[in-house]
């Protein structure tokens, strides 16, 4: 890496530069174009990205900023662009490669599971894979067939890669940052439901969040909720509404999916002693049953009723005239909250 | 479609154009020879201590010596080789130490990597490695280089899509990359005619609106200088081209293959007076002045001692570490695999029962 090197400026979190309140879609953006600015080994892949700005304009504008050859247009192949990720990625680029749905990803399954987390066990760290997979995920937007999926299991069983799944845009940002300047590969999932869903005061310029740490967005005795991504609005909803029959929630977004905070699920359990896990994946195989695991490990002597999970069926995601039953609802955490709670 | 085989020495050791002898000097010849004895004592010995419970699984490229020795001394060090598992014979011309080769055959991680050289771990999936040549390339064209990738694959791995999806994006992207493909006849049992419905696969080159050159793989003179024209081309950022070396496998797939199953062992055997390619070379070097004996005799000592050398070495290598298993994974190892790993090695300590 003699021509090319990272160029930080900010090493720090800057926090003096200003607010600004904006969409998850529009924290991602900004997060892309920090790090282009900073890192002139940062280079953006995918399809339809450049002159379009992405499917969900998530690269909006950067192509015309940072030119054709980092912000680049790639023929229509999703193995192609891992795999030629993972060319750049050992050569010295950090390569962030959108997928443009995650149900579109797998034809790259084979890159991703043979080389790209595994290149640096193979060579004990010689080569390495630095890159970051972007992908838009899940149900509930209206959306056309095979684009709904949440398949973020199939990747937090595949050692060797990260998996974070943001709620916010203040997390999304500090996140997709943490995940560019990772020294392993990434896959970052990007709510479409939340994309636009609301605005949040972000920070200006360079900021971190810790992969691996949960977040708690409500604080509560009786019942701990533990969700990610686009669930995490909807588990939010429905512990707020519990209120009214005074059961108080503590409800954690767990972030990132791989390798879990152990520490903030053991914490909140150990204090409420009941449990619902919600997420939108399928159930069996579901990223939920890692966190039973957790509990299991770190909680077990401290439950009082039989853990609950609200989840997708094991079922392929429906067309969307039908998407609203398989996607857990506000109203079906609810049951559960006061299953556990009451048992 | 009309893609000669490109041949400068013919099979009686004659030169197909004679005006090309003043571009092969005594040292290029020494060279490939010399390389090519190498890898070819190599590959036996392997097979041989694979064959006394020494080594592994072994994946065997007698015949294809031309096609990878040629190829590879065309390479300057700084250049990027993106090996498959058959291509060790490759990986030894291009500067891989020939001990960690053996230890990779003897199912030792140390053995897929060569620190310092530009040598990709063996791709194990067929064509994987395609796309990841692509991005090597346009990282050293990022970082305004003209280093080339050259990156191997046989002809089975051309009914994969990642070939396609190699070649497209690299002619897209006009990326500095030769596309080797060692047609050696047989994709493990499969012949080339099963394989696909084209004549040639040098032919997919018009698909992709870029070079192909069909050469003579057990022609080392040939295979050596198409592939540094093809570079010469790359670097001058001319894009990638797509080179078809006919060669041929002499013998099984892996150990653990029997190729009498799918053809005639005693006919290959037949045929190899006509394609062996280090005879080739033999009998050129016999018709034009190059024979030495001494230097011969002496050469074979050279790599009989280089050999007994490195398997004394891979076999005096320290012994795995369990923990070797966890160590590499990321580079800060996450929670799971750190209780993983001291759950186990305290089990197999016997402090936990």
């Amino acid at each position: 890496m003699s021509l090319i090197s990272a160029n930080k400026k900010n090493k720090t979190n800057d926090f003096a530069l200003g607010q600004k309140n904006i969409t998850m879609v529009q924290a991602i953006t900004d997060a892309l174009d920090v790090m282009l600015e900073r890192d002139e080994r940062v280079m953006l892949l995918g399809e339809d990205i450049g002159k379009n700005g992405g499917v969900f304009r998530a690269t909006d504008g950067l192509q015309k900023k940072y030119g054709e050859d980092r912000v680049v247009d790639t023929p229509l192949s999703e193995a192609g662009i891992i795999g030629t990720g993972v060319g750049l990625a050992v050569n010295g680029m950090r390569p962030v490669l959108e997928i443009q749905f995650l149900g579109f990803i797998y034809p790259a399954f084979e890159q991703i599971a043979t080389h790209v987390t595994r290149m640096r066990m193979r060579t004990r760290g010689e080569l390495t894979v630095p890159m970051v997979i972007r992908a838009p995920y899940g149900a509930g937007v209206r959306a056309p067939e095979i684009h709904s999926d949440s398949t973020e299991a199939y990747f937090t069983h595949m050692p060797g890669i990260k998996v974070i799944c943001p709620s916010s845009p203040y997390d999304a940002k500090g996140l997709l940052i943490s995940a560019m300047e990772d020294p392993d590969p990434v896959l970052f999932m990007e709510s479409m439901r939340l994309y636009r869903s609301g605005k949040e005061e972000v920070p200006e310029g360079y900021y971190k969040e810790e992969i691996g740490k949960g977040k708690k967005v409500k604080e509560g005795k009786d019942v701990t909720v533990i969700t990610w991504g686009a669930m995490v609005k909807t588990a939010k909803e429905a512990a707020d509404s519990m209120e009214n029959r005074d059961i108080e929630c503590d409800v954690i977004d767990v972030r990132t999916l791989y390798p879990l905070d152990q520490d903030i699920i053991a914490d909140s359990v150990q204090k409420t002693g009941r449990v619902v896990i919600v997420h939108e994946a399928h159930e069996t195989g579901g990223v939920g049953n890692d966190i039973l695991s957790v509990i299991n490990k770190q909680a077990f002597m401290y439950l009082k009723a039989p853990i609950e999970k609200v989840t997708g069926f094991d079922v392929p995601v429906p067309m969307f005239s039908l998407e609203d039953h398989y996607l857990p609802s506000a109203a079906r955490i609810q049951t559960a909250i006061h299953k556990v709670y009451s048992f | 479609m009309n893609f000669p085989l490109v041949r400068c020495i013919k099979e009686d050791g004659n030169m197909v154009d004679p005006s090309l002898k003043e571009k092969i000097s005594e040292e290029l010849v020494k060279k490939f020879y010399f390389h090519m004895k190498r890898i070819r004592a190599f590959d036996r010995s392997a097979k041989n201590l694979q064959r006394q419970g020494r080594l592994g699984t072994y994946a065997m490229y007698e015949g294809q010596e031309a096609a990878q020795v040629g190829s590879a001394l065309a390479l300057d060090t700084m250049d990027w080789m993106l090996p498959t598992y058959r291509d060790h014979g490759a990986l030894l011309t291009h500067g891989a130490e020939m001990m960690r080769v053996l230890l990779y055959w003897n199912g030792r991680m140390e053995g897929s990597f060569h620190p310092g050289k530009r040598i990709f771990p063996p791709a194990v999936p067929i064509a994987t490695q395609l796309p990841h040549a692509v991005g090597t390339a346009w990282a050293e064209v990022r970082k305004g280089t003209n280093n080339a990738c050259l990156v191997y694959f046989g002809d089975g791995a051309t009914s994969e899509g990642d070939f396609h999806e190699g070649l497209n994006f690299a002619s897209v992207l006009k990326s500095p990359v030769v596309f080797f493909n060692q047609n050696n006849g047989y994709a493990i049992s499969v012949p080339v005619y099963k394989q696909m419905n084209s004549e040639s696969i040098v032919q997919k080159s018009v698909a992709y609106g870029i070079p192909g050159i069909r050469v003579d793989g057990n022609d080392i003179v040939a295979v050596y200088f198409e592939t540094q024209k093809a570079l010469e081309r790359a670097k001058k950022g001319e894009g990638p081209t797509l080179i078809e070396a006919v060669t041929q496998r002499f013998g099984a797939h892996t150990t653990a293959d029997d190729p009498s199953k799918y053809r005639d062992q005693e006919e290959v055997e037949r045929q190899r007076e006509h394609v062996d390619p280090i005879r080739r070379l033999e009998r050129f070097m016999h018709k034009h002045g190059f024979e030495n004996e001494t230097w011969i005799k002496e050469t074979e000592k050279a790599i009989e001692t280089e050999i007994q050398e490195a398997i004394m070495e891979m076999e005096n290598f320290p012994k795995a570490e369990i923990e070797d298993i966890f160590d590499h994974v990321f580079e800060i190892m996450p929670r799971s695999i750190v209780e993983q790993k001291n759950e186990y090695m305290e089990w197999i300590r016997g402090e936990k029962v």
